[in-house]
Parts: structure tokens; C-alpha cells; sequence
């Protein structure tokens, strides 16, 4: 009976987690009216005449994401793929640790290389006024997904089967050939799960993006631009916000759990997929 | 053998494109923790470490932080052992409907995914405002346990299966009851499981900065253990960000930041050798056995 406890408090956490975001972030987006609100192109909470879209916010995670992936996927696809196919053991062991230890950085941490030494370099490079922009929480981005990217990969790669690589060698195709043409399709749906895994964290990130971002609440982002994402509306405001402003950030967490719960989903479709 | 250039060129670039991705990789890792420890490591002193900030000679000391940061880890990890434990040993041992083991899957799942800003929120929410805890250590300690749990819970399962049915059957042979069985045999074998688990919630607990900040808040007051459980207190991540981007004190985030590094790079070994040892060990069952 207590393991029954236990066991369930997983569940529990879930539907209390769900409950509350529903709870506070309902009655905001009722007041300010759904269609306001998501579609909304101005975010002025504390104006004397406040407006609350989070328009903004929706598209700045979207692109931020986007661009992460773009550019984060092929650097740790391929990165995968050397270490699983191509490198001697030892090498696969120290990069697999060194992977490991660039996952367990803190947020924080790349959230003050991002600021020190990012933004800087991002405005000199570009000749901006100031570096803290979408472009630069892309990068930090890329860098942050990377780990969950070369992890999930190798695993998959690691997990194709001897045989079809040695048939495909027999029949005359170069190692190269063999990896990305027989390897890289078995493993597909393994990459496409460490693909999504890695949406999931680059819309979820809120302090390192904080750090890099600039965090302008009222601009449509653009790549150099100071943009503020749906993490960081909710962690820019929370400290100081009451009444309605309030309540639209517990309205923006339910928007980001949607995204989640839809990211969720998409995950547990592939692995179901993998496993018929 | 003779290859076609448009072959050649297929390889070329496939190869080309592998070199510089494990490249970039490379440099990136021995950047970030090198850059780290070059501009942290000078800037970490004696009295850095030992002392709370000082809002008269404006100098800032981080014994507060550590202290909180540790209060939070314990906390945390006796809380969250027995609630993950049981809950492996649950699916393990003692469920039979399949639809049950489904969800609690489902939902581990879940919370693994839910960003830390969102158990911020809602640990706010919850545990400071309708449990009144306000904002506290302990508060903060209780959104990471929802936070850890699933890992916790995953690593215990896997070990839990590798436990031989055989030591089951022979302690119910030997006439012990389930709860005893579990308790004596399934339990302390899987211990590696749970340790592993244990190291690697504390490495998220360290790392985390989102959903601590609306719940165990910035202060930074020495406290005694169960004081500081009631009130609130900032993690070293916490005043990280706080020294970095609204105080502005580089030096003293650079430090901080290089003692985060220290402990993730800890942290790291110590899994990887937990995992050596882990796999050691069957090996060796597996030798014996036969």
C-alpha cells in the first residue's frame, strides 16, 4: 500500500504541476482574451494603458529554438557519428566524459561566458551597439543542447547491428558510405528522439538566455536584436509583478508547458515508433 | 578499386564535415573549462570563501552560499531517496497492472521534460504560498525533489532489474516474506543504483538556479542548519547570477563560477567511477555464475 504511494507520487507531482499552471493561468487569459493575448504584438505590463501579447515571446522561442537546432544538430550529429563509427576507443571514452561534463556545466556558468565573452565578441564582430541579442542566445543555445544531442546519437548508433554494416562493406561501399547509408537510416529514429530531446531543453532554458538576450520586452525579434523568450518574461517579471501582470506570467508558463507537453508527445510517438 | 569522383567527393565532404564537428566539440570543452578556471581559479581566496559579503567595505563573501547550497543538496537527497526508492521497488516488485505502470512511466517522463522555470513557479505557488513555507530553503528544497525524483527513480529501476530472480526465489524458499525479501536481499544489491542516482540528482541540485530563484530567494545569511531551513537562503548558482547581471562583479563570478566547475568535474568522475565499478561487478557475477 505504501509502495502503491510511492509510486503514484510521480503522478501526483504531474497533476499538481498541471493543476496550478491551469489555475493561475487561466483566469488571465480569459480577462485579457485568448486571441489578445497569444496574438498580441505588444507586451507594455507595467504602462499606465497595459497590453499583454506575448506574440513576441512565442516567436522569440521559436526562432531562439530554430536556431539552435540548425545549428547545434549537425555539429553534434556528426560529432556523434565519428565517435560511434570512427574513433578508437579511447577517444570515443574521453570525448563521451568530456560530453559529459559540458552537460553537467550549470546554466549560470554559460550564462556568464555568454555575457563576458559572447556578447562582446558578438558586438564587435557585427558592429552593434550592444551584443545582447537573439543571435547571441542561439549560440548559447547550440552550445547548451549539444551534450543531449552526442549522447542520444551514439547510443543509437552504437545500438545498429554489426551485420548490415559488414553486408554493406562486402558489397563494395567505402566505411564512409556504409556509416551514412546504412548506419546513420537504421539509427534514424534514435537521432530524430535526441533531435526533439534537444527542443525540448532550448525552449525550456531560462538563465543562461537571461544572461545573453538583452531581454527588450516590447520588440518583434529580429537575429540582432535584444528579444525577450517566454522563459525569460516569466523570470524578468515574477520578482515584482501583482494583480493581473502577475497572472499573465503564470499564463506564459502555461503556454510553455503546452509547448512541452506537445514536445512530449512527439518523443514518445518516435520511441513507440522504434519499439514495433 | 577504383571509385567515381562523384563518389569521392560524397566521402570528401561527409569526412570533411565530421573533422570540424569533432573539432569545434573539442575546443569548445577545453575552452569553457580552461576559460573558467583562468579567470576563476586567482580570483577564489581564503577570505572569498570564508566570509558573508560585507555591504560596508562592499566586498562580497560567499560562505553564506556554500552553506545554503549544501543545506539544499541534503535536504533534498533525504527527501527525495525514499520517495524515488519506493517508487522503483513499486514498479519493480510489486505492480501487476500494466495500465498503472504505464502512467507512472508516462509522468516520470513528463517531469523530466517540465523546464525548471516551470517548477519554479509552481513550487512558489505550492510549497511558499499555500503551504506557507514562504520563501525558504526548505521551500526551495521541495521543488527540487519534484525535479530529482525522476532520476533518481530511473537509475534505481535499471539496477532493480539487474538483480538475479534467483536471490529472490531462494530467500522466499527460505521462507521470508516479500516486504523482508526486499529488504535484505533486493535492496542492498542495488545500492549502486540508488547511489548513482543520488550522485546525479545532486549534480542537477548544484546546477540549478531557475527553480530556486522565486523560492529560496537571494539572501545571503549564515544560518545553522534547521534556521536556515525556514528562511531564506541564495544557492551559489543564485548568486552567481546575482553578482554577474544586476550586481555586476565579474571577479568574484568568475570565482564562483570556477567552484561550480570544480564540483561538476567531481561530480563527473565520481559517476564514472561508480559506473566502472557497477559494471565490474557483474561482470564478475557473471564469471562466478557460470
Amino acid at each position: 500500500m505504501l509502495f502503491l504511494f510511492t509510486g503514484l507520487i510521480t503522478v501526483g507531482f504531474v497533476l499538481v504541476i498541471t493543476a496550478y499552471l491551469f489555475i493561475s493561468g487561466l483566469p488571465a487569459i480569459k480577462e485579457i482574451g485568448i486571441k489578445e493575448f497569444l496574438l498580441g504584438k505588444r507586451w507594455a505590463s507595467s504602462a499606465s494603458q497595459p497590453s499583454y501579447g506575448i506574440l513576441p515571446f512565442i516567436l522569440t522561442s521559436i526562432y531562439g529554438t530554430a536556431g539552435a537546432i540548425a545549428l547545434g544538430v549537425p555539429i553534434g550529429f556528426f560529432t556523434a557519428v565519428y565517435l560511434s563509427k570512427f574513433a578508437d576507443k579511447r577517444v570515443k571514452s574521453l570525448m563521451q566524459k568530456a560530453v559529459g561534463v559540458l552537460a553537467g556545466i550549470p546554466s549560470v556558468v554559460y550564462g556568464l561566458i555568454g555575457m563576458l565573452v559572447l556578447v562582446p565578441t558578438v558586438r564587435k564582430v557585427f558592429n552593434l551597439s550592444d551584443g545582447s541579442s537573439l543571435f547571441a542566445a542561439i549560440i548559447i543555445l547550440a552550445i547548451m543542447i549539444l551534450p543531449s544531442i552526442i549522447k542520444v546519437s551514439i547510443t543509437a548508433l552504437d545500438s545498429v547491428p554489426e551485420e548490415y554494416e559488414q553486408g554493406s562493406l562486402a558489397l563494395g561501399a567505402t566505411k564512409i558510405e556504409t556509416v551514412f547509408k546504412v548506419s546513420v537510416p537504421t539509427a534514424r529514429s534514435g537521432i530524430a528522439a535526441a533531435v526533439v530531446l534537444a527542443i525540448g531543453r532550448a525552449i525550456g532554458e531560462a538563465m543562461a538566455v537571461m544572461m545573453v538576450s538583452g531581454n527588450a520586452s516590447s520588440n518583434m525579434p529580429t537575429l540582432f536584436g535584444s528579444v525577450r523568450f517566454l522563459t525569460t518574461a516569466i523570470a524578468s517579471e515574477m520578482a515584482y509583478s501583482s494583480g493581473l501582470q502577475r497572472q499573465a506570467l503564470f499564463s506564459i508558463a502555461l503556454v510553455l508547458y503546452f509547448f512541452i507537453l506537445l514536445i512530449n508527445a512527439v518523443l514518445n510517438l518516435i520511441l513507440k515508433r522504434e519499439h514495433h | 578499386m577504383k571509385l567515381s569522383l562523384k563518389r569521392k567527393i560524397y566521402m570528401f565532404t561527409l569526412k570533411a564535415m565530421m573533422y570540424i564537428s569533432i573539432i569545434l566539440t573539442t575546443v569548445l570543452v577545453v575552452f569553457l573549462i580552461g576559460y573558467v578556471f583562468y579567470k576563476g581559479l586567482p580570483n577564489i581566496s581564503w577570505k572569498l570563501i570564508s566570509t558573508s559579503p560585507s555591504f560596508l567595505s562592499d566586498e562580497v563573501g560567499i560562505l553564506p552560499d556554500i552553506l545554503n547550497t549544501l543545506y539544499i543538496v541534503i535536504t533534498t537527497v533525504i527527501i527525495v531517496v525514499p520517495l524515488a526508492v519506493g517508487a522503483a521497488v513499486y514498479l519493480h516488485e510489486y505492480a501487476s497492472n500494466k495500465k498503472i505502470v504505464a502512467m507512472i512511466e508516462y509522468a516520470s517522463q513528463t517531469l523530466s521534460a517540465i523546464p525548471s522555470i516551470i517548477y519554479g513557479l509552481v513550487g512558489m505557488l505550492c510549497f511558499c504560498q499555500f503551504f506557507k513555507l514562504d520563501t525558504s530553503i526548505l521551500a526551495g528544497s521541495l521543488t527540487l525533489v519534484m525535479m530529482s525524483l525522476p532520476t533518481v527513480m530511473q537509475t534505481t529501476l535499471e539496477s532493480l532489474k539487474t538483480v538475479d530472480d534467483a536471490y529472490r526465489q531462494g530467500s522466499y524458499a527460505l521462507g521470508a516474506g516479500k516486504w523482508y525479501m526486499i529488504r535484505t536481499v533486493v535492496l542492498p544489491n542495488c545500492l549502486d543504483g540508488i547511489f548513482t542516482g543520488v550522485i546525479l540528482a545532486i549534480g542537477r541540485i548544484l546546477g540549478e538556479s531557475a527553480a530556486l530563484l522565486f523560492t529560496a530567494g537571494f539572501a545571503h545569511v549564515i544560518n545553522g542548519y534547521f534556521t536556515g531551513l525556514f528562511s531564506a537562503g541564495s544557492s551559489l548558482t543564485v548568486a552567481l547570477y546575482v553578482y554577474a547581471k544586476i550586481e555586476g562583479k565579474f571577479k568574484e563570478s568568475y570565482a564562483i563560477a570556477a567552484i561550480l566547475m570544480i564540483l561538476t568535474l567531481l561530480i563527473n568522475l565520481l559517476i564514472d567511477k561508480i559506473v566502472d565499478l557497477f559494471k565490474r561487478k557483474q561482470v564478475k557475477e557473471k564469471e562466478s555464475g557460470r
